[in-house]
């Protein structure tokens, strides 16, 4: 028996395989956009081919973190902001498993700005799934790095005077290689963008608009959207940067004014991934670092082939 | 006939450190025992910087009291050397001379270089050398090494001259010398120092006459020896222990092992990672050993601190992964690159909850390796973190030991981890979940899976779960799940009082009448101290302690039950070595004083002695630079 056996197992996947035998009841409330990130995700799976126990879901604390206990695949439910640490490491012990990470605004684009900023300028081959919702939900209700501008909450009673963050923006500048924004709110293009990022080989960072109905009062706030790629007003090549910038720029300034903009943004196909890189250079080895330790066979070297250094 | 204990000063970014190991090799070579201390200040170039050598044909255990030649090779980075010597910088031209008088022993050598240090130099920086080496019986020789460097190669070589008058003045052949410089240069440069050393040591040997009895030591081992640092030591012992993944974030004095690994894991078929911050690199470690590969982070003290959040994930999700804090003076930055106990109770109780990890301080280069290859077996097989705590000094220094110490058997077992072929007969929930935190395991140590296997899946979460690991606050689900988390510490103690090499070291006669207890890195100097007493005509043992958390009661107990009274010996402010020993053994509070240092130096061994006077007569004073702080309730 192989060491992973899990890992490219070519068989018929349902999506139904991904729903948990046990779980209590979702603690999302009723009309929360995060059922739509759920739903989206166990369609995407069998598209992609990859199976539960292949599969490593990483998240962040909050309601998004929660994502990893009412999906079914190896699951990792870690601190707030540092899902995407925990989940580039794991990729890079075994590069066959189909890693995800996931969080909230907060999470992602507030405490975990930092590792955000990293882990796209590295470009880790996994897909990271930012629910953004505007707002801090499971803490009730406070300002998020994502709201808009004046926006009024118990921790910022007089509006906030700052400007939101732009993901997508932040995202390219940082250096994902694939970037889009969809909407709990539009199923089929969550479903397809999921697929795309997860196929992707690199970065990719998917900006999850997802609805609050209980701290953003309208449930409704995503609706309507446009997708970029539908619409003619919206002409530009998705693999260029500068193109692609605008893009973004112009989607979230709209976003601020209402204006549900959503779809692919950038694609960078030709950007070999950090694991490529590093093997490139040969600091990693070709074959899944985890697997050695499994392998009766695999050869240990020791330390004290170093020590002629020290004589 | 006496020990050498050998400086040379001079500015960082001068060599100071390269050289000092070379000689401190062929001195090894030369069949002699040896270790050495390095000072250096928080620059990159210039300041004031040393390393001393000891030598001896007995086994070195510390830097030893003050030192006996001092090589002052000047700073030729100082910056404004006019300015006056009272301003915030001083007189950094000056210094690696009169830095070092007050610590070198009466009937010391002193070798300077004429070529920087001038008459005027000393003039301006107001020191009577004339005057200071009659009184203390001083062997003094100016000479012009950085010209007869520039003279036969390059200025920079001055280093060369240096070991040449060296060896000229000690009665030391070149022989290891040279063969160490055929090793590490070729060509031009190669010929260059060679023809220096030549020409400093015929120079020494042909024109001065000298009347001190200082000579190098004659030794001879058995054994072939190599000469390592605690760094060395500790990410050695990581390899052999089958660590292939280190995540960090460069600080000092971590940085040394850091950087260690970050040359040898990819040639060991391992991953090296520097991150954006300490956070990261913690996280980083925590997951690639949740996919299956033991893995390492580590830090000092500020960046420690970062990493409190994932140590606690670590233990409540059950990875096991090992941290090496290598400690410096703190509070927050502190001084960067000076020594402190000053993390004690940081490394022990830092992060939310109550601690379950294992937590290490080895006491020198062998312990290093001994402990850090401990501190991975216990995290992989107990499912938690360990922590192995270092200091500036000990991450440095350097002795020698003999090289089958550190010819051993690599662990490559992940421990606890089943195959898929033992998961599919584990335990499942009727849903396919695999239990992988089962309430009952022995020893607490319930079996995991790897992500990838086949029906293995669990959810690993940082909050507390139930056996399938999903997000539980039921309170007999929580009360089973921390009594099995802590009781692998438990299990974890009892291991480790069979095991038959304990961790613990006594040291002095067993029927003392008094106890020195220490940890960490001063233990040595400590023991340095006992034979000192001891010879004296004083009662004294030493127990050096090396397993913080689980503490080892009983060996403690019965040490402390042997004694009259103990002197704790730590480097920090607080006696935060006293305070664990007084919360775990509180019945034995009324025997234990404290002698602290904090200064930034470490201990030498006669200031142990100076303060040990101090619990035996009530009177005595302590030297300037330790205090010494009474039993409880006195």
């Amino acid at each position: 028996m192989s060491v992973f056996s899990a890992i490219g197992e070519d068989r018929e996947i349902d999506r139904d395989e991904f729903t948990p035998g046990i779980e209590p009841q979702a603690t999302w409330c009723p009309g929360c956009g995060d059922f739509g990130v759920l739903k989206a995700l166990k369609q995407a799976m069998p598209e992609i081919g990859r199976t539960p126990d292949e599969t490593l879901l990483v998240t962040g604390i909050g309601c998004s973190g929660k994502l990893s206990s009412y999906f079914e695949s190896y699951g990792f439910h870690s601190i707030h902001g540092r899902s995407l640490p925990v989940a580039r490491a794991a990729k890079l012990a075994n590069p066959g498993l189909e890693v995800i990470a996931a969080g909230g605004d907060g999470d992602g684009y507030g405490i975990g700005g930092n590792h955000f900023m990293h882990t796209a300028r590295e470009n880790h081959d996994m897909t990271y799934i930012v629910f953004n919702n505007e707002i801090f939900g499971l803490t009730k209700g406070q300002t998020s790095p994502t709201s808009p501008k004046g926006h009024k909450s118990k921790t910022q009673p007089h509006g906030s005077a700052k400007d939101p963050v732009r993901p997508m923006s932040l995202s390219l500048a940082s250096g994902s290689s694939y970037i889009a924004r969809t909407a709990a709110v539009n199923p089929n293009q969550a479903k397809e963008i999921l697929v795309e990022a997860m196929e992707h080989d690199g970065f990719a960072h998917v900006d999850f608009l997802t609805q609050c109905p209980t701290w953003n009062k309208d449930a409704k706030q995503y609706v309507p959207y446009t997708d970029v790629q539908d619409d003619d007003e919206f002409d530009f090549d998705v693999t260029d940067r500068r193109e692609a910038a605008d893009a973004m720029y112009e989607a979230e300034s709209r976003l601020h004014e209402g204006e549900v903009l959503t779809g692919r943004f950038y694609v960078d196909s030709e950007r070999p991934s950090y694991g490529e890189e590093k093997r490139a250079t040969e600091e990693m080895p070709e074959e899944p670092l985890a697997e050695r330790y499994l392998d009766e066979d695999a050869e240990w070297e020791r330390s004290a082939d170093l020590l002629h250094h020290h004589r | 006939m006496t020990d050498l204990m050998w400086r040379i000063a001079g500015g960082s970014g001068d060599g100071i450190d390269s050289t000092s190991q070379n000689f401190a090799k062929a001195l090894m070579r030369a069949g002699l025992d040896v270790f050495t201390h390095r000072h250096y200040p928080s620059r990159i170039r210039g300041g004031h910087t040393y390393v001393e050598v000891r030598a001896d044909s007995e086994p070195v255990r510390s830097r030893g009291d003050g030192f006996n030649f001092l090589l002052a090779l000047g700073d030729s980075f100082a910056r404004n050397p006019q300015a006056d010597a009272n301003t915030v910088y001083g007189n950094e031209e000056i210094k690696p001379l009169s830095e070092n008088l007050d610590d070198l022993n009466e009937g010391g050598i002193i070798v300077y270089d004429e070529g920087l240090l001038d008459e005027e130099t000393l003039e301006r920086a107001d020191i009577d050398l004339e005057a200071r080496a009659e009184e203390n019986d001083w062997h003094v020789f100016p000479l012009d090494l950085r010209g007869l460097a520039r003279e036969h190669g390059r200025e920079v070589m001055r280093n060369t001259a240096g070991v040449g008058a060296t060896a000229a003045l000690l009665d030391m052949d070149l022989e290891h010398i040279e063969a160490l410089m055929e090793d590490a240069m070729t060509g031009d440069v190669l010929e260059a120092n060679l023809e220096i050393l030549e020409r400093a040591y015929d120079t020494v040997r042909e024109d001065y006459e000298f009347d001190h009895d200082l000579r190098v030591p004659t030794g001879d081992h058995d054994e072939q020896q190599v000469l390592m640092s605690g760094s060395n030591a500790v990410a050695y012992a990581a390899i052999d222990e089958g660590c292939r993944f280190i995540a960090g974030y460069p600080m000092t004095p971590w940085t040394d092992v850091f950087t260690i690994l970050s040359q040898h894991l990819p040639k060991f078929g391992g991953i090296a990672e520097q991150v954006e911050d300490e956070i990261a690199a913690a996280a980083l470690a925590v997951g690639a050993s949740h996919a299956g590969v033991k893995s390492m982070s580590g830090s000092s003290g500020g960046g420690f601190a970062l990493m409190s959040e994932p140590l606690g994930l670590a233990e409540m999700t059950e990875t096991p992964i090992v941290l090496l804090e290598a400690m410096r003076a703190g509070p927050s930055t502190g001084m960067p690159t000076k020594p402190e106990q000053g993390d004690l109770e940081h490394v022990l109780y830092t992060s939310q909850g109550d601690s379950c990890r294992v937590v290490f301080a080895p006491a020198n280069v062998t312990e290093c390796y001994e402990q850090t290859r401990a501190a991975f077996r216990l995290a992989y097989d107990y499912q938690l973190p360990a922590v192995v705590v270092i200091d500036q000094k000990l991450s440095g220094e350097m002795r020698n030991a003999d090289e089958s110490f550190f010819d051993r058997e690599p662990n490559t077992d992940p421990g606890s981890v089943l195959t898929e072929a033992e998961i599919s007969e584990a335990a499942h929930h009727e849903s396919g979940k695999f239990k992988r935190y089962q309430h009952g395991a022995e020893n607490g140590v319930s079996p995991r899976s790897i992500p990838g296997q086949k029906d293995g899946r669990f959810l690993a979460s940082g909050n507390e779960h139930t056996p399938e690991g999903h997000i539980s606050e039921s309170p007999t689900n929580r009360v089973a799940q921390m009594d099995r988390r802590m009781r692998k510490l438990d299990a974890i103690r009892g291991e480790l009082d069979d095991a038959e090499s304990s961790h613990q070291t006594q040291y002095g006669p067993e029927d003392a009448e008094y106890g020195l207890l220490v940890w960490g890195s001063q233990q040595d100097t400590v023991f340095e101290a006992v034979d000192q007493l001891n010879d004296a005509g004083e009662s004294v043992k030493a127990l050096g302690v090396s397993d913080l958390m689980p503490f080892p009661e009983s060996e403690v107990a019965a040490f402390l039950e042997s004694v009259e009274s103990c002197m704790v010996v730590e480097m920090n402010a607080s006696a935060q070595f006293r305070g664990l020993v007084q919360r775990e053994l509180g019945r034995f509070g009324p025997k234990l004083n404290s002698l602290l240092k904090y200064n930034g130096e470490s201990f030498e061994p006669h200031e142990v002695v100076d303060g040990f006077e101090r619990i035996v007569s009530q009177e005595a004073s302590v030297p300037e630079g330790t205090k010494f702080v009474p039993a409880a309730g006195d």
